[in-house]
């Protein structure tokens, strides 16, 4: 589940104390997406997240607008993708790059595969996904946008296979405004809720993006 | 008008939390164009807390100016500590107190009580210094914020410069640190009592005692440790020269901010302090909250003192006095790869 707080406008260290209230009563593999809007803000949350040893993230959403991601403790064995591992050390506090370079995304904007019989092309996308599963080399990335954003939500025939996709690293990131424009922002099933700005920047520094 | 409601946007994490970063600063001062003037022994270019200028061969004038928002929810107390404060930058340069002017911006539908709080809070400060109020400035202003303008006088050769220090010299700290953190822990409800009386007591102290004690000793260096925190100041202090060597476990400190920082009760200025030491400072075997004590931004901060190592026990003793926790925290040394190290227990 993902927690959104919306710290801005609030003085230091008011988004440090709220972020930590919810990661209190946060369920395992819980996210903390906290906004602010000052970098310091940004460094104070990374800065709580290193001493408690949860990875975490942050993007630039425009001027005075910035997310920071912290991913509460997972299920005992689990590891969280990101950018920044919890083992790294506090040098680290002010240095997370959000750029990640050599990394597989696949993308799915559709609820189907292929042109011809949408019957047929959702056959098709279920299989793809399925297969996706069991290749030896997962993929870093799924981002799905436009219609793909209903195989994250729920309803989906391919629930199963992202989640399992997910369970095994694969960060599973579904558009926000997609989600919002077919009503199925309180419907998403599996994965993270994401933007523009990322989608772009996931797509921008993959070093293979694949389509089906 | 609901009372509650007044205090806590009076009080929105104000003191010396509230200084500009130093990076900042030091970036604009760049720009201004600096003027000479043999009388003025110290000026802005040592990054010293006030200006001394020569009026005779045995006579000087200090002139000072602080102010800033509250750190406390009470108007007699911020008053009280807001002057402190401000007088204490006489106090690092040796001098003593004269004259001051108080500086106030407050609210125009506000209950003018409150400002007289504030304002008797202050006056008695600068009455136990010594000196005498002799006027001000006020303006209408959104936030409340107040300090003095203080002048003092001091013997042209008897100024404690705040970039003199020399190798080997020990470095006292005549006042507890955590009192930002404990200001903040206090700001959103989870600061004990306890932790604050201690906070107030410190802030609230003056630097007259601790000024006049060091006097009697060889002392190479003097400041105040405020906003940029004490591996700020100390930083300062060391210049291009020298390095120091810290010892974490003789640092004073109110023993709630420990728990505290742990807490993540840090303040943006926090933050700022420890990115513009970025590099500088190494930390062998310090925890994370002592670290977060040891960049926390001070309201009217202890006297840090750099003087000469066989003074170094007399001073403490006599300083130790004075009743506030205090500490001989490391010494100064020969330049080396980083400006100040740790050393953790």
């Amino acid at each position: 589940m993902i927690h959104y707080i919306d710290a801005r406008g609030k003085q230091c260290p008011i988004p440090v104390v709220e972020t930590k209230k919810v990661l209190a009563h946060g369920a395992p593999g819980d996210i903390i997406e906290t906004a602010v809007d000052n970098e310091i803000a940004v460094q104070n949350l990374e800065k709580m997240a290193v001493q408690k040893k949860l990875a975490y993230e942050h993007r630039t959403e425009g001027e005075r607008h910035y997310i920071v991601r912290i991913f509460a403790p997972g299920k005992e064995g689990e590891t969280q993708e990101t950018s920044s591992g919890p083992d790294t050390g506090r040098e680290n506090v002010c240095r997370c790059n959000p750029v990640e370079t050599g990394k597989t995304v696949v993308v799915l904007s559709s609820d189907k595969m292929g042109e011809g019989d949408s019957a047929l092309g959702a056959v098709l996308m279920k299989g793809f996904i399925y297969a996706l599963t069991s290749q030896e080399v997962l993929p870093d990335t799924i981002l799905l946008y436009n219609n793909g954003a209903k195989l994250s939500t729920e309803g989906s025939d391919s629930l199963e296979d992202l989640k399992l996709l997910e369970s095994q690293g694969v960060e599973i990131l579904t558009c926000g405004t997609c989600l919002n424009y077919y009503g199925l922002t309180e419907k998403l099933a599996v994965g993270a809720v994401t933007n523009m700005y990322d989608i772009c920047a996931k797509m921008m520094n993959a070093e293979k993006v694949v389509k089906p | 008008m609901d009372n509650r409601k007044d205090e806590i946007v009076f009080c929105r994490g104000g003191g010396c939390t509230a200084k500009l970063g130093p990076g900042m600063l030091g970036k604009v001062l760049e720009q201004i164009p600096r003027m000479k003037d043999s009388n003025l022994l110290i000026g802005y270019d040592s990054s010293d807390d006030g200006a001394v200028y020569k009026l005779r061969e045995d006579l000087a004038v200090v002139q000072t100016l602080d102010f800033f928002p509250p750190m406390v929810e009470d108007p007699y107390i911020f008053g009280q500590i807001a002057a402190a404060n401000a007088l204490s930058d006489i106090y690092a340069m040796g001098g003593d107190v004269k004259t001051a002017l108080n500086i106030v911006c407050f609210p125009e539908n506000w209950d003018l009580n409150i400002l007289g709080k504030i304002m008797l809070g202050g006056s008695e400060k600068v009455k136990e210094a010594g000196g005498i109020l002799a006027g001000g400035h006020s303006i209408a202003d959104q936030e409340v914020k107040y300090g003095l303008s203080v002048l003092g006088t001091i013997h042209p050769d008897k100024v404690f410069a705040n970039n003199q220090c020399r190798e080997g010299d020990r470095l006292i700290l005549t006042k507890p640190l955590g009192t930002g953190i404990i200001c903040t822990a206090n700001r959103i409800g989870e600061a004990s009592e306890e932790a604050l009386d201690q906070a107030v007591r410190s802030m609230t102290t003056l630097n007259k005692y601790a000024s006049e004690t060091i006097r009697k000793y060889r002392v190479h260096g003097c400041t105040d440790v405020t906003g940029f925190g004490l591996l700020g100041h100390l930083n300062e202090m060391l210049g291009d020269v020298f390095s120091a060597v810290l010892y974490s476990d003789r640092v004073p400190y109110i023993k709630e901010a420990f728990a505290y920082a742990g807490e993540f009760f840090l303040t943006g200025a926090a933050q700022r302090n420890r990115n513009h030491m970025e590099g500088q400072v190494e930390f062998q075997n310090v925890p994370f909250e002592m670290e977060e004590i040891l960049f926390d931004p001070q309201t009217s901060g202890g006297l840090l003192v750099s003087l000469a190592p066989e003074d170094g026990e007399a001073c403490l003793e006599d300083i130790k006095k004075l009743g506030l926790p205090c500490g001989m925290i490391g010494t100064v040394v020969k330049k080396r790869e980083k400006k100040i190290y740790v050393k953790g227990d």
